[in-house]
């Protein structure tokens, strides 16, 4: 059933102080609303039960990209569109460029917007892994605070997130440490493009001769929060390259939780999981 | 700008003319055009951001008018497929469409049309593959596509054919059968 639109409100300050003004008038009463591509989809479906918001769209304080010398910095308003064509990030973060590209159609990457796919917290949403996986730090806001959190463990459990009522996510920092970084970046879904992802993977990784000095992994769709997965870069760190498959594979299956659900099932998700991790290290053996 | 009610009166451009929009902030842009303006070339396909066929532009760039509350356009320039074709003459995509069968049965060909435009004002001389991407998150069920892009192909040709551009490349589009 539709929604009844005059139970909904949608407030527009006109700058950031007031917005967050209002974020802690009653903290809790308002959320932010940004470009709309996951909330209006509930909305139509009868299925958006909080009922106020601040519109936040137009706060020219939350966009924009601007690169210095040790990380980039990325406005939570920023979206897939400008993402994709920022040449820094295309340079140095080609998976999070390929994540913005794979993330529904032209339509909708004008209007999604980073800090959207992260605080909508789905799971399996399409930014998260590359941003896990690149270390990625969130601003939070609020009228009286500011902070720097490490977006590893934001996500705290299903849409739950390490964020206070009264505080608006507000910028997201990259530190520009990929240099001679292997990245692999694959989003598996239904078909090329528009499909919400089946499983997601991204992971960078550094050699040493015959070793593997450094990786990062991470998964979308396979918990109940996009995951870092910290044991079996452990098990793996270190490690002879040739020697990498099974013991990354062995670690992986114990690490992801994935489930059944509309897009796909667990044993689905597992296998691809492990074949994508399988497929990354291969190339790392070929490339070494 | 505050009504009674909850209602909100926003100012916009819409096909170049200013208007006034009184609605709720939460109505979405596609139900405001539609009832409101009486711009029902915009079509209602899934309502859920999937199917692209209530495309318009808004600020020059192509978007969903399901997926925008309306409190959003304060301010924005808003195009439709009515503003679309010039005075008197159909925009070369429409032509195209009507010479190669673009359409059947004709709920998605406003926003295909809206997809295609945009596709070639970014980028007037596209590959097969840019032509795919820029029509992705379009919805057809009739045609099977391939008419489509064959209106697509035909609508770059008539553009290079016009001569507005010399300096373009003057790539040649032959579509084939086993693309999709």
């Amino acid at each position: 059933m539709r929604a009844y639109l005059p139970s909904y409100n949608l407030l527009t300050p006109q700058n950031l102080p007031d917005a967050l003004d209002l974020l802690a008038r009653d903290p809790g009463v308002y959320k932010p609303f940004a470009g709309g591509t996951d909330l209006m989809v509930l909305l139509e479906a009868g299925k958006l039960s909080h009922k106020n918001y601040i519109n936040i769209w137009n706060l020219k304080e939350l966009r924009g990209i601007e690169a210095v010398d040790y990380h980039v910095t990325i406005g939570a308003l920023t979206t897939y569109t400008e993402i994709q064509a920022h040449p820094v990030l295309r340079a140095e973060f080609p998976m999070l460029c390929q994540a913005a590209s794979e993330t529904g159609g032209l339509a909708i990457q004008n209007r999604g917007t980073l800090g959207g796919n992260i605080a909508n917290a789905s799971p399996a949403a399409d930014s998260p892994p590359a941003l896990l996986v690149y270390d990625a730090e969130l601003e939070l806001v609020s009228a009286t605070s500011s902070r720097w959190v490490a977006y590893h463990g934001f996500h705290t459990g299903y849409k739950q997130m390490n964020i206070q009522p009264q505080e608006l996510l507000t910028r997201i920092r990259l530190p520009r440490s990929t240099k001679n970084l292997k990245q692999y970046y694959r989003k598996v879904g239904t078909r090329k493009a528009q499909a919400i992802s089946k499983v997601c993977f991204a992971a960078t990784a550094s050699t040493d001769g015959e070793r593997l000095a450094d990786i990062r992994i991470a998964l979308g769709s396979v918990a109940p929060i996009p995951i870092r997965c910290v044991s079996t870069e452990a098990a793996l760190r270190g490690q002879q390259i040739d020697q990498l498959g099974e013991l990354g594979k062995a670690a992986l299956v114990r690490e992801i939780v994935p489930i059944d659900d509309i897009r796909s099932t667990a044993n689905y998700r597992i296998r691809v999981g492990l074949n994508l991790l399988g497929d990354f290290l291969s190339r790392l053996r070929s490339s070494s | 700008m505050k009504m009674g009610d909850g209602v909100i009166e926003i100012l916009c451009t819409v096909n170049e003319e200013p208007r006034t929009l009184r609605a709720y902030p939460m109505e979405r842009l596609l139900d405001v055009l539609r009832e409101q303006l009486q711009l029902t070339g915009t079509k209602e396909g899934c309502g859920e951001g999937e199917c692209g066929a209530c495309s318009v532009f808004i600020n020059g760039q192509v978007v969903n008018s399901c997926l925008v509350p309306v409190a959003q356009v304060e301010g924005a320039t808003i195009k439709t497929i009515e503003g679309i074709a010039g005075a008197d003459q159909l925009h070369a995509v429409q032509q195209a469409f009507i010479e190669y069968g673009g359409a059947q049965c004709g709920i998605c060909t406003p926003g295909m049309v809206m997809a295609a435009v945009d596709l070639l004002e970014r980028n007037p001389n596209p590959s097969e593959a840019d032509i795919r991407t820029g029509l992705a998150g379009n919805l057809c069920r009739c045609t099977g596509y391939m008419k489509i892009f064959e209106s697509v192909v035909g609508a770059c040709k008539k553009d290079n054919e016009a001569g507005e551009k010399q300096n373009r490349s003057t790539k040649t589009h032959e579509p084939t059968r086993n693309l999709c």
